[in-house]
């Protein structure tokens, strides 16, 4: 509790995009009922704070906090663990927190193919081939930057974790109602969810919120969006050829993508008891596949450019397999 | 010393062909390595690919998958299923770094006890020369929380 009696709030990003951030600013108004039933401890995007103001605090004395990106570096681990330790409720928030997201897609490659990507490409400028090092003597002592992990992980496998809000980023209505559950809480008008719960998402998948109108699937060719000049607006996308996320993903977007003519791509993650996204797009699509011969159906499949990269764009860190191969290498 | 690379293999085996294949070759004292242990499930389209991620995460080194030859189905085509998502599953692997010999899909009706055999021994002896695969220990050092407890040698 801070000295005008309100409950604390942080917002932490690690490896992310800050998406999230601007998803918390857009729900508008609210914002202001939010401040004013909250007082932001520590927010780096909205507001200077130091690290150390946060290791000055009681342990616990942050009520919530959303905590967004996944966890790439020391650095980020510090923090989450340090962000765990002050406070009551941790929420992972977004994709990146929950698993993985885009930066999570780094997992299929090891790491010294990361770095010559960013500082040894043709459109780099760096001559001199400069690679950061994690620390370096300097006349004035030592300096210390984060250190790259050979993974990244996603924020449950770092810290204990006590609610989930999937969405990339999450949409922000859903955010805006966690928000009015959160300060209904405070004034012990609400009780919280169930630690783990899933909150401010569905609880089914996005084919059942999409407003398209679906038949009996049956798949002879794959399409990219990019190779048709017109689609039906009415009829499900997939039915269409293009490769749509729906089936595996959890609802809470009000299907958004599909219903704008864009197939939806996960970023929702997993839906219900889902164990593995991937395999359950794999499933998905290989019961529509309408052919019985192999050859027909391995050509039906080159429709499909990058399987791995399709199916796990955002839930690769978080999958069950948690990674590629590649990734091991210095773990 | 070290011991030989056993390789450990899961097999998803349908109840109504398959799996009396299997049986067939127990019940004819069909002698194949004991390294595949067989799941029977109801049809070769039961198979969820989460079983087979499930199974190399968990420390699998091959998966086979078995069902009715083509046309033979009890459930009428459900194995045509099986086929196409064990070929899209077979793509999806091998960007994570799975070699998609590591998976396998056999038919085998319930009078060929000797070519399941035959079938079973080949793919213990195709993961043999891949090697073991390790997934279980390696994905789990991404897992910080559980580093601390893993030991440092996994018995293979």
């Amino acid at each position: 509790m801070s000295e005008n009696g309100k409950p604390k709030f942080a917002m932490y990003w690690a490896a992310s995009c800050g998406g999230c951030e601007i998803a918390v600013l857009n729900i508008h108004e609210k914002i202001l009922d939010f401040d004013a039933n909250f007082e932001v401890a520590f927010w780096p995007v909205a507001m200077d704070a130091k690290y150390k103001d946060v290791e000055a605090l009681e342990d616990g004395e942050i009520l919530l906090t959303l905590f967004n990106g996944g966890i790439r570096n020391d650095e980020n681990e510090h923090i989450a663990k340090l962000l765990r330790q002050k406070s009551q409720i941790m929420v992972a928030f977004g994709s990146c927190a929950n698993e993985g997201c885009i930066p999570g897609l780094a997992n299929l490659s090891p790491i010294e193919s990361l770095f010559e990507t960013v500082y040894n490409t043709v459109s780099t400028e760096n001559e001199e081939g400069i690679r950061p090092q994690s620390s370096y003597e300097m006349p004035e002592g030592t300096i210390h930057i984060p250190e790259m992990y050979p993974v990244l992980r996603t924020l449950d496998q770092v810290i204990d974790v006590d609610y989930y809000m999937p969405g990339c980023p999450p949409e922000s209505h859903q955010v805006a109602a966690v928000v009015d559950l959160v300060i209904s809480v405070v004034k012990g008008e609400a009780v919280l969810p169930p630690k783990g719960t899933v909150i401010g998402a569905g609880n089914s998948t996005v084919c059942d919120e999409c407003e398209r109108t679906r038949n009996v699937k049956k798949i002879k060719k794959f399409v990219r969006i990019q190779d048709i000049e017109r689609f039906d607006p009415e009829i499900c996308l997939l039915e269409q050829g293009l490769i749509c996320n729906g089936p595996a993903t959890l609802s809470g977007c009000m299907a958004k993508c599909p219903t704008s003519g864009a197939p939806c791509v996960g970023c929702y993650g997993p839906g219900p008891r889902v164990l593995d996204y991937g395999a359950r797009m794999v499933a998905a699509l290989a019961s529509v596949i309408d052919s019985r011969d192999p050859v027909e159906i391995e050509a039906i499949l080159d429709g499909i450019v990058d399987p791995a990269g399709t199916f796990y764009k955002f839930n690769l860190a978080h999958s069950l397999l948690k990674t590629g191969k590649a990734s091991w290498n210095g773990n | 010393m070290t011991k030989p690379f056993e390789p450990m293999i899961i097999g998803f085996t349908c109840n109504w062909c398959s799996y009396r294949a299997a049986d067939l070759a127990g019940t004819s004292r069909k002698k194949y390595p004991p390294n595949i242990r067989l799941v029977r499930m109801m049809c070769s389209g039961r198979l969820d690919p989460v079983f087979v991620l499930e199974a190399f995460s968990g420390g699998a080194d091959g998966v086979m998958i078995t069902g009715c030859h083509p046309g033979e189905c009890h459930y009428i085509e459900q194995n045509f299923k099986a086929l196409r998502r064990v070929l899209l599953l077979k793509r999806t692997i091998e960007p994570l770094g799975i070699n998609p010999q590591r998976l396998k899909l056999v038919w085998a009706s319930a009078s060929e006890g000797n070519l399941f055999a035959k079938e079973v021994e080949t793919f213990i002896g195709e993961v043999r020369d891949l090697g073991p695969l390790n997934w279980q220990k390696r994905a789990m050092r991404n897992d910080l929380r559980l580093v601390e407890s893993l030991p440092e040698e996994v018995p293979v």
